[in-house]
């Protein structure tokens, strides 16, 4: 209960800097519009090749812009050592982790109500009627992306050259992230001929559950001092 | 606290690792003479297939070395060591020389055998981002300043780089799958096979002789930074 009030209390002060800023969800949907022209560029105006590619171009999209609102994940914190002033609070360091889970997962997925029908509109697919299991999908991913991403977030703004480290280190580990949400949303907007989405669902729930379990368990390690 | 991970004064470590570093030489080169010339070729596959006796040797030599970062990660999460943490980056190098090695010797292999330098099946694919894994742990450690620190960001990364092994494996199978399905002691012949196993015996002990030998020199190098910064 303690630690769940300790989270809210992160999660609320984050969004209230970004609600009274807006930041980064501006910067972010531009940017994320842009990767979505860019890859229309490279690939041509071809719109059956689009369409088919729809969910790997919208996945890599994701991925890139959640990866600059990774970096600046404990920007706030960074100045006037924030980040000490938050450890010092007596209570579950790890409240601190997951309040920053939530407040990424949050930012990404109002992106993200932006950014499908977006694509959709680019790509010429029709997302409409597969509304409800595509939420579902974009919920699944953004987790598992948040939940890497934000513990590599935290351990990468120590290092030098953060801004490389932070990508080099967590791309690799969102291999199954990516495929699972990538063939996911494939198949769904392809109506799940062969039956083969429950197992991508799996590997994604697999996933979040394996790493949310980890690394909220090794968070205290990587904030000592 | 244990500052140079007890690095052995004088010859007496020496001696151990000498020993084990001719026995490496004798084993690798009986190995090499016996998978080249002794073994006869495949009859599919012709010469080409004794890469394999490399080949597998290798990949086991990688999975065995990121296997004992993990583990030395665990240990100094747990002890808090700074030897562990010498152990696990020495191993961490030899892994990573020997996985790219793997790959570079597969892909060798696979040009005449499939056709392609490279495909995404299963086995491959999660070796090459093994690789990059560790790489990525080679690399926390080389932007990482004070010693603490880089061992205990470092073992983090080298525990949830392994975790991440197995499901990056299983999603990539999913994915798509064509590698020749693994050998098995039934699938080969005696000889095929006793000429593998000297192998991977010969390139297991190397892995130890390596590890030793770049953990005493990682050890020497810990004692010449805290020397060099002040920090006992």
């Amino acid at each position: 209960m303690e630690l769940a009030r300790r989270t809210w209390a992160i999660l609320w002060k984050d969004l209230l800097i970004e609600a009274r800023t807006k930041q980064g969800v501006n910067a972010m949907l531009f940017f994320a519009a842009l990767v979505l022209f860019l890859f229309s560029f490279a690939i041509g105006p071809d719109p059956a090749l689009l369409s088919r590619l729809a969910g790997g171009l919208l996945w890599v999209g994701i991925v890139f812009t959640g990866t600059l609102s990774l970096s600046r994940t404990f920007q706030t914190e960074e100045l006037a050592g924030g980040l000490r002033g938050l450890r010092l609070y007596p209570g579950e360091v790890r409240a601190i982790y997951l309040g920053k889970v939530a407040g990424n997962v949050t930012v990404l997925l109002a992106v993200e109500a932006v950014l499908f029908p977006a694509a959709a509109v680019l790509f010429q697919v029709d997302m409409w009627p597969h509304a409800p299991a595509l939420a579902g999908i974009a919920v699944l991913g953004t987790l598992g992306f948040s939940v890497v991403g934000t513990f590599y977030a935290a351990l990468a703004v120590h290092l030098r050259a953060r801004e490389l480290m932070l990508p080099l280190l967590l791309f690799p580990l969102l291999v199954p992230v990516l495929l699972g949400a990538v063939n996911a949303t494939d198949l769904i907007l392809a109506g799940d001929p062969l039956g083969r989405l429950a197992g991508w669902v799996r590997l994604l729930i697999g996933f979040d559950v394996v790493f949310f379990v980890v690394c909220t368990w090794i968070f205290p390690i990587v904030l000592e001092e | 606290m244990d500052p140079g991970g007890g690095v052995p004064s004088g010859a007496s470590g020496s001696r151990w690792s000498r020993g084990l570093g001719w026995a490496a030489l004798l084993l690798v080169a009986a190995g090499s003479v016996v998978g080249l010339l002794v073994v006869p070729p495949d009859a599919l596959q012709g010469q080409v297939q004794r890469l394999m006796y490399v080949h597998v040797p290798t990949a086991w030599l990688g999975m065995l070395a990121f296997f004992v970062v993990f583990v030395m990660s665990i240990l100094y999460l747990v002890q808090r060591r700074s030897r562990w943490d010498l152990v696990a980056a020495s191993s961490a190098e030899i892994g990573v020389v020997f996985t790219a090695l793997t790959l570079a010797l597969g892909s060798i292999w696979g040009r005449p055998t499939w056709g392609v330098w490279w495909t995404w099946d299963p086995r491959l694919t999660t070796t090459a981002i093994m690789l990059v894994i560790y790489v990525g742990y080679l690399t926390v450690r080389s932007f990482a300043d004070d010693p603490e620190k880089r061992a205990r960001w470092s073992a983090v990364v080298g525990v949830l780089g392994f975790v991440n092994v197995p499901i990056v494996y299983l999603s990539v199978y999913w994915w798509r799958s064509i590698h020749q399905p693994p050998s098995t002691p039934r699938s080969m012949a005696t000889e095929f096979l006793l000429a593998l196993w000297l192998n991977v015996l010969a390139f297991t002990v190397l892995y130890v002789w390596l590890l030793l030998r770049r953990y005493r020199l990682a050890a020497a190098e810990r004692t010449l930074e805290e020397q060099r910064t002040g920090v006992p």
